[in-house]
């Protein structure tokens, strides 16, 4: 049983910097409509900066400067491609993403090589007793800061001015508009703001428990994306809800393959998929998404 | 429609200008086995197996507007299908297979791989775009993990030996009959399997275009156009989304069939997610829903990294794994780069350049007709 809640609890750590990278889906998909392919390689490059800079910088400055490369390279990817694309079908949209992540995939993946880079969080491996359960620090960290950046976000979304502009801008961009709202400036916004989240799910996926910055870290923001689709497309607590199953699934089948040995080896990266293959057939818009009406 | 012909006379001559084109196209594609060595042979097949998939792709995404990051699996299943069907039933270790003629396999395996997209078909009919995109993702990532545990049929992590092809006796492989000479030059596998993989790029484009500019190609563009129109008109928009998905995955099998005995050596990690985004690079660099485009697209992406590689030590490059800008590396920045550029600044690729370029300015271009757009509205 304490192994079970040892497993529960690493998922929903897991899951909560899964919700981390959903929500930043969630947030460029409202504002652009915009599957983002690009996500996993700006995750990687404020992991890339973090582990790079931590050494001379020190942890708490090497963290900004991550955030700061990730949220100008979400802007620039923005300004100079996706807007220039506007109005395109949304697959035309995600290919082109595709493209401008295999150009950062590239690149980084060179310049990190065969390097394992490390994050030089503070918390390092430290492992802590929760109710008999041994459950890293570095997780429970994460956690902690994923409920506070969500709350935040939330509060800002419902309460502040730019948030009522964004939720506007993401029901009817011509009247919000008309509104006087700069739509540009939202959609910037909002990337920036995935860009600054995925930095910040970059600083835990690179922790203890995991082996540290390597070039594959990109594919974990991939494994963001069940999260994202079980949620629904453009909800928030979707986006949330999503993260903390996958989050649990994955660490589930990760922690119980023995007993699930007959289902083959490495189960814990394939059971999102699968999970969301089956939300999907019952339904086809995931949990809390809206679902689409035709009108003529 | 030209100011200077009257239109039928410059349709005419368009056409037989086009099959002249063709023609000549298709003689010089009957040469290389008689004259390159066998790099440029087995690049060619790759390019050829990557057509086959290509075409069948387009059908989906561009014809149809259904995005699917999925493709690899068909093409795996194609691929494995063919290995274990005509595979020599099990001595012990290696992996197990049912010893059928060859080519009952081949065309088991393209059944499978369209059963297996036919059994996709309550998701395929029913999500649209992108979330098809999205839910065909999953399907990448279950395949690899199938190859790599299927140890009795996939041969596991390590793969599996491909059974070469043969025909009432002919084996398409290096013996049987052994030192085959064709006007003097030996004919090995390569130069025999050639012949195959053209047939089959060929035939794979030619149904393909008679496929799109018939009844069901209007009926899949409609659907992409707007599925409420397209119900309206009477288009079982459900059925022909599912139609279109399986027969863009009995594509892919036929590209994993030849893929796999242009490899004669299957791997798992050869039909993961990078696969179906190379797909998905072809058909948009040359244009999505072009079958032309398509076999363009193929061509480029195929047999970019291949040719940068034989030529590393001639070219500025830096030899790979040492940090610097290698023949990988620079392919990948290519590509990327071409995909970038292609959909900023021509949206339908190679081949709606070519379209707006022969083309006389004052015809409007197709793509600047407006889309019907649908009305959404939340509950």
């Amino acid at each position: 049983m304490s192994r079970f809640i040892v497993h529960l609890i690493n998922g929903l750590s897991l899951g909560c910097i899964y919700a981390l990278i959903a929500i930043g889906f969630v947030i460029v998909f409202k504002a652009t409509r915009v599957l983002n392919f690009a996500y996993g390689s700006v995750l990687l490059l404020g992991a890339y900066v973090v582990g790079r800079t931590h050494e001379s910088l020190g942890f708490g400055l090497a963290v900004l400067a991550g955030i700061a490369a990730a949220t100008v390279a979400a802007m620039l990817i923005e300004f100079l491609i996706i807007r220039r694309a506007r109005g395109a079908d949304l697959g035309i949209l995600a290919i082109l993403t595709l493209g401008v992540d295999i150009l950062m995939l590239t690149e980084l993946t060179r310049r990190i090589g065969v390097d394992v880079l490390t994050t030089g969080a503070p918390w390092g491996t430290t492992v802590v007793d929760l109710a008999g359960a041994k459950v890293p620090l570095s997780r429970l960290i994460a956690a902690g800061v994923a409920i506070v950046l969500v709350a935040a976000f939330t509060a800002v979304f419902k309460y502040s001015d730019a948030g009522v502009a964004m939720r506007a801008a993401a029901a009817d961009r011509e009247t919000a508009s008309l509104m006087g709202i700069r739509l540009g400036r939202v959609t910037l916004a909002a990337w920036a703001f995935a860009g600054a989240l995925a930095a910040v799910a970059a600083v835990f996926l690179g922790s203890f428990p995991s082996p540290g910055i390597d070039a594959s870290l990109g594919l974990v923001a991939l494994a963001a994306i069940p999260a994202w689709v079980l949620g629904g497309f453009d909800s928030i607590p979707g986006a949330v809800v999503g993260g903390l199953i996958i989050g649990v699934v994955s660490a589930l089948t990760t922690g119980y393959q023995d007993e699930l040995a007959f289902l083959g080896r490495g189960l814990g990266e394939v059971a999102p998929y699968v999970v969301m293959l089956l939300v999907l057939l019952i339904r086809p818009s995931g949990l809390f998404g809206t679902r689409e009406i035709h009108r003529v | 429609m030209s100011d200077r012909l009257p239109p039928r006379a410059s349709a005419q001559r368009r056409r037989l200008l086009r099959t002249a084109l063709w023609t000549v196209l298709l003689v010089v594609a009957l040469l290389p086995p008689l004259y390159l060595e066998g790099f440029w042979l087995q690049t060619g097949l790759f390019a050829m197996a990557a057509i086959i998939g290509a075409v069948g792709l387009t059908l989906l995404v561009g014809v149809a507007g259904q995005l699917s990051l999925g493709h690899a699996f068909f093409v795996a299943i194609g691929a494995y299908g063919y290995a274990y069907l005509a595979g020599e039933p099990s001595t012990g270790d290696g992996p197990a297979g049912l010893g059928l003629p060859p080519v009952v396999a081949a065309v088991g395996a393209v059944l499978a791989a369209g059963v297996a997209g036919a059994l996709f078909s309550p998701i395929s009919g029913r999500l649209r775009g992108i979330y098809l995109g999205l839910a065909s993702l999953g399907l990448v990532f279950l395949g690899v993990h199938i190859m790599n545990n299927a140890t009795p049929i996939t041969g596991g992590y390590n793969g599996r030996d491909v059974q070469p092809l043969s025909l009432f006796g002919f084996s398409f492989s290096d013996t049987d009959p052994e030192g085959l000479l064709v006007l003097g030059v030996p004919f090995g596998m390569l130069e025999r399997l050639w012949y195959v993989g053209l047939l089959l790029a060929v035939l794979s484009c030619w149904y393909a275009r008679n496929l799109v500019k018939g009844r069901p190609g209007r009926a899949l563009a409609t659907i992409r156009d707007s599925e409420v129109a397209a119900a309206v008109m009477g288009v079982g928009v459900v059925r022909y989304k599912a139609a279109a998905f399986t027969v863009s995955s009995m594509y892919a099998g036929l590209g994993g069939v030849l893929m796999a005995l242009a490899f004669g050596r299957i791997v798992p990690d050869a039909f993961g997610l990078a696969l179906s985004i190379d797909f998905l690079v072809m058909i948009v660099l040359g244009g999505a829903g072009s079958v032309g485009g398509a076999v363009a697209g193929a061509v480029f992406v195929t047999t970019l990294p291949l040719i940068l590689d034989r030529y590393s030590n001639v070219l500025p490059l830096a030899e790979a794994g040492t940090g610097g800008f290698g023949a990988p590396e620079v392919s990948r920045l290519l590509y990327g780069a071409a995909v970038v550029a292609v959909l900023l600044f021509t949206r339908d690729g190679l081949a709606g350049l070519l379209r707006t370029l022969s083309r006389p300015p004052a015809a409007p271009a197709a793509t600047n007709e407006p889309r019907i757009t649908e009305v959404k509205e939340a509950v």
